[in-house]
């Protein structure tokens, strides 16, 4: 049997639906039986080369965020976004009504407990967006997979629909936006 | 004899005057709707109790029953329709459930998840809103707000205080406070009106009550939005709970 080739990253996300992957506990062994990850944060390999599947969590913060999306979107044949961040901007975008230059400061000047703080201006830096989105606003998006993050039986449910060729379909106990 | 009309092919008896969706939910069958509310007089302003009536549009929060009416409302069409009006008021407000009081207790939420919503889907607005924390005893989010009005029924018909309205038109409309300076401190509101409990969102929250109930146990965790009729019975277990 061919091994499906997965895809995953964590943009302006929390890596929790990374987690919740992982916390498919002893169905990983099943996992690993029939899919071979690319780029992922589990293999740590930095680019993503064509696969059937893409995960994409978190949502689109900077200019690299941009650029691993386009990447996923070119390589991957199915896109899927995973929760909260990567569907309607979440936690992150919750600053999409604050100033920038006030973020910044409020981080790195007057946080609780900070002295001399300087707001990094590294050119390694990706440059941030003034608004966080969600991804399907930068690239076209084939399923989505909400909750904060969605629980491990729903991606297990949502995967293994996906690897056999069917419609996901999650149970009304699987659906949750928190 | 008592009259009815067909609800989807099946026989809804109804009383002179009652709506299509009173009957309905009288005959225990849910016609999806977020400003219907059974205790105050209609708003018709969500659609999404839109249902065909006799090859019409029409919402079943305004329109009365009538004899031998043949009304359809669970067709794919229509489901499609009420998810997409979801959707718009999900992206023209701010909805970050993770970190909101009512989530699991919202009745959007449990529309969008009866709907089966899985995105938002539209490019979402963020639009800039204010916050009212004035009140000692209730928070006004109207980042969570759909207008639905159905504070401004129950503070006006319900509490006698006229606490809240709405001004503005269009996507401009935004929930107002009627005081001097335009907040709830300044007003006659009170925490155990029925304005703070009416709020089918987390634009209303009663504060010091935010996530009480664990995750699991919530109203509609588990159970679909649909199977909870009526919705007079539920006052006070969670519906309205900030
Ligand atoms: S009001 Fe409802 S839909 Fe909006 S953020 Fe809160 S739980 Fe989510
Ligand atoms: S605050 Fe709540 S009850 Fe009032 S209009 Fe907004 S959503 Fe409706
Ligand atoms: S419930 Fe009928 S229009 Fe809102």
């Amino acid at each position: 049997m061919t091994k499906l080739k997965v895809a995953t990253c964590s943009l302006a996300g929390c890596f929790g639906c990374h987690m919740s992957l992982l916390d498919i506990d002893e169905k990983l062994f099943d996992l690993v039986q029939a899919v071979e990850f690319d780029r992922s944060p589990i293999t740590d390999i930095k680019h993503c080369g064509p696969c059937d599947i893409g995960i994409v969590e978190g949502g689109v913060c900077n200019a690299e965020n941009v650029h691993v999306l386009k990447e996923f979107r070119r390589n991957c044949r199915i896109l899927v976004a995973i929760g909260a961040c990567a569907i309607t901007g979440g936690i992150p975008a919750m600053r999409n009504n604050v100033d920038l230059w006030d973020c910044f400061q409020e981080v790195y000047h007057y946080g609780i407990g900070l002295e001399n703080g300087q707001i990094p201006n590294d050119p390694e830096l990706p440059l941030p967006f003034d608004k966080v989105h969600p991804i399907n606003e930068v690239v076209r998006i084939d399923y989505f997979l909400p909750g904060c993050p969605p629980p491990a039986d729903a991606i297990w449910k949502f995967l293994t629909d996906l690897a056999a060729g069917r419609e996901p379909k999650l149970d009304y106990d699987m659906l949750h936006y928190d | 004899m008592t009259k009815t009309f067909r609800l989807d092919g099946r026989e809804i008896p109804f009383k002179e005057g009652q709506t299509i969706i009173e009957a309905a939910a009288a005959a225990g069958v849910y016609i999806p709707h977020l400003c219907h509310h059974p205790e105050f007089k209609p708003h018709g302003s969500c659609k999404l109790c839109t249902v065909n009536i006799g090859g019409r549009l029409g919402a079943a929060c305004t329109n009365h029953a009538a004899e031998g009416m043949a009304v359809e409302s669970e067709t794919e069409a229509l489901n499609a329709d009420r998810r997409a009006l979801t959707q718009m008021l999900f992206v023209e407000g701010n909805h970050f459930c993770p970190s909101c009081e009512k989530s699991g207790n919202c009745q959007l939420q449990a529309v969008a998840y009866h709907l089966g919503m899985m995105t938002p889907h539209f490019p979402h607005f963020y639009p800039a809103r204010d916050i009212d924390a004035s009140h000692p005893d209730v928070l006004l989010e109207r980042n969570r707000c759909i207008l639905c009005e159905l504070c401004v029924r129950a503070s006006r018909d319900a509490d006698g205080k006229n606490v809240f309205g709405i001004g503005g038109r269009g996507i401009r409309a935004r929930l107002i406070v009627n005081s001097a300076s335009g907040r709830l401190a300044e007003t006659n509101m009170s925490v155990t009106d029925r304005a703070a409990e009416v709020c089918p969102t987390g634009a209303i929250i009663r504060k010091r009550h935010g996530f009480t109930v664990p995750i699991g146990q919530r109203l509609y965790d588990h159970h679909d939005i649909a199977t909870q009729l009526p919705l007079p019975a539920r006052r006070g277990e969670g519906r309205g709970e900030g």
